[in-house]
């Protein structure tokens, strides 16, 4: 008998357990966001490049990102992630510091995005720019 | 005609045993008596919380699109919107420092004591909820300031060790804070969070009647003066919410709560971004630890350690048989303490 016990014991364990992961289970992955393929932000405009004056800078849509277009006092271009690489705020270029810089907690960055001070522990993520036909073609270096 | 009417509901109801109850329950006098009050102002400010926010539901859309847009309507065009807008995030403030009151003088006076470990652990429970709350209902009114402090507070999550990036994409519904974070949000906010809440609000009150109103260590074995609870102690509890309502509403008249600009994914950040007054002291720890200790990230270190930190508090009461066990009963106090000044230096740096 304690035979046959333990084997209904065993099923009936079994099956709810079985029961509680097909419930549990499609609600754990439902609560999880789906991937949304990025491929489509490989490759952007940031605008023309005309309006982009020497020591200013330009947000723009990098995909679901916010990335940050600098044309340095000297007229190069230079792009990036505008996501600060402390906590995530949105980065911005400051003409007057010729600095890029963090309003959150004061994070600055020189001009090739590399932190000179405050919290920010990384440099930013540097995109490569180009500009054709007056405008300017942000990609992702991969 | 009424007597009829409350013999048939006594008849169904009972109500006679509750009226037992509520005459057998008394009070005790002594000196930190004022502390008893602070439980039920708690409650009080829940009640106003549930109240507007429900009013608020009315009128409010969870989109990126028109929440912004929607409180402003509430603000500038519902009659009294301006009011029970202010009232929402007024009290939700008073509210969650009533509710760290609470945790002080019950922690100070040892009222987590056996039998009520069970109390103090559901309160405490009760006190993280109000947290996520606050930090969940912040970022519902889609302006520039919640906007960025989401943005950070979901950041820190992400340093959780292992499950840190996964949570936090649960959190922001994707790899950024987006309209699906707002929604999210808004889930948590007005369902998931109340029905947790009302769940461990009915065990901590269910036990506070059960076991009575606990009295401090000292006064053990002593005689001393008791009120009963209904209706004196009741009546006082109700001047108290007076007070309360009086002091609530004099700050939504002469500071109502501002909206600010709505959020722009697309913008920079802007200046002073600073989370909430109850968090200051958290974000304020994460800004000194260095950003690599023994190569250990700062951040990571840092969410570990408040994660440490709130499950000590969580099992206090068996800190508590331990210091006692060993004969140091003042440890956990003086460490009490040392907590407590540490999380008003903290907040004052915030402020500097
Ligand atoms: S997020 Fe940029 S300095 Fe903190």
């Amino acid at each position: 008998m304690p035979k046959r016990r333990s084997l209904l014991k065993a099923f009936l364990s079994g099956s709810i357990a079985a029961s509680l992961l097909s419930v549990f289970y499609p609600v754990f992955r439902f609560l999880i966001p789906p991937d949304k393929p990025e491929a489509s932000a490989l490759s952007v405009s940031a605008g023309s490049s005309q309006d982009l004056a020497p020591n200013t800078g330009r947000i723009f849509r990098f995909g679901s990102r916010p990335g940050l277009v600098v044309r340095r006092p000297d007229g190069s271009l230079k792009a990036y992630s505008a996501m600060c690489t402390h906590l995530d705020c949105t980065v911005q270029y400051r003409p007057d510091l010729q600095h890029i810089y963090c309003a959150c907690h004061e994070g600055h960055y020189d001009l090739n995005g590399v932190p000179i001070s405050g919290p920010p522990p990384r440099p930013l993520e540097e995109y490569s720019v180009q500009e054709v036909g007056g405008e300017i073609i942000v990609s992702k270096v991969s | 005609m009424a007597t009829r009417i409350l013999h048939w509901l006594e008849d169904r109801l009972e109500l006679s045993s509750i009226r037992r109850l509520a005459v057998h329950k008394e009070v005790p006098v002594h000196r930190f008596s004022w502390a008893y009050f602070l439980g039920g102002a708690v409650l009080f400010l829940l009640m106003i919380q549930l109240g507007t926010g429900i009013l608020l539901l009315l009128y409010y859309r969870p989109s990126a699109e028109e929440a912004y847009e929607s409180v402003q309507f509430i603000v500038a065009e519902v009659e009294f919107g301006w009011l029970i807008r202010s009232m929402h995030s007024w009290s939700a403030n008073l509210l969650v420092g009533m509710a760290f009151l609470h945790l002080f003088t019950t922690f100070f006076m040892k009222a987590y004591r056996k039998p009520r470990e069970i109390t103090w652990m559901s309160g405490v429970l009760l006190l993280f909820l109000m947290l996520a709350f606050g930090f969940s209902g912040y970022l519902l009114p889609w302006n520039e300031l919640a906007y960025f402090a989401t943005q950070v507070g979901t950041d820190i999550v992400g340093a959780v060790p292992l499950i840190g990036h996964p949570l936090m994409v649960f959190l922001r519904g994707g790899e950024q804070v987006t309209g699906a974070t707002l929604t999210r949000f808004f889930g948590f906010h007005v369902a998931v969070l109340p029905a947790l809440t009302t769940l461990l609000l009915l065990l901590h009150l269910g036990l506070v009647q059960k076991h009575g109103m606990s009295v401090p260590p000292k006064m053990i074995g002593k005689p001393y003066q008791t009120l009963p609870f209904f209706p004196n102690v009741l009546l006082r509890d109700i001047m108290a919410w007076y007070i309360l309502l009086a002091v609530l509403v004099t700050l939504c008249a002469f500071l109502p709560w501002e909206l600010g600009s709505k959020a722009d994914p697309f913008a920079p950040a802007p200046q002073g971004i600073r989370p909430e007054w109850y968090f200051i002291f958290m974000f304020e720890t994460l800004k000194i630890i260095p950003s690599n200790v023994l190569g250990i990230e700062g951040e990571t270190l840092g969410v570990v350690g408040f994660g440490a930190a709130a499950l000590a508090l969580i099992v206090v009461p068996f800190w508590d048989y331990l210091a006692r066990r060993l004969g140091r009963p003042g440890l956990l106090t003086l460490l009490g303490v040392l907590a407590v000044i540490y999380m008003a230096v903290m907040t004052l740096v915030g402020y500097l």
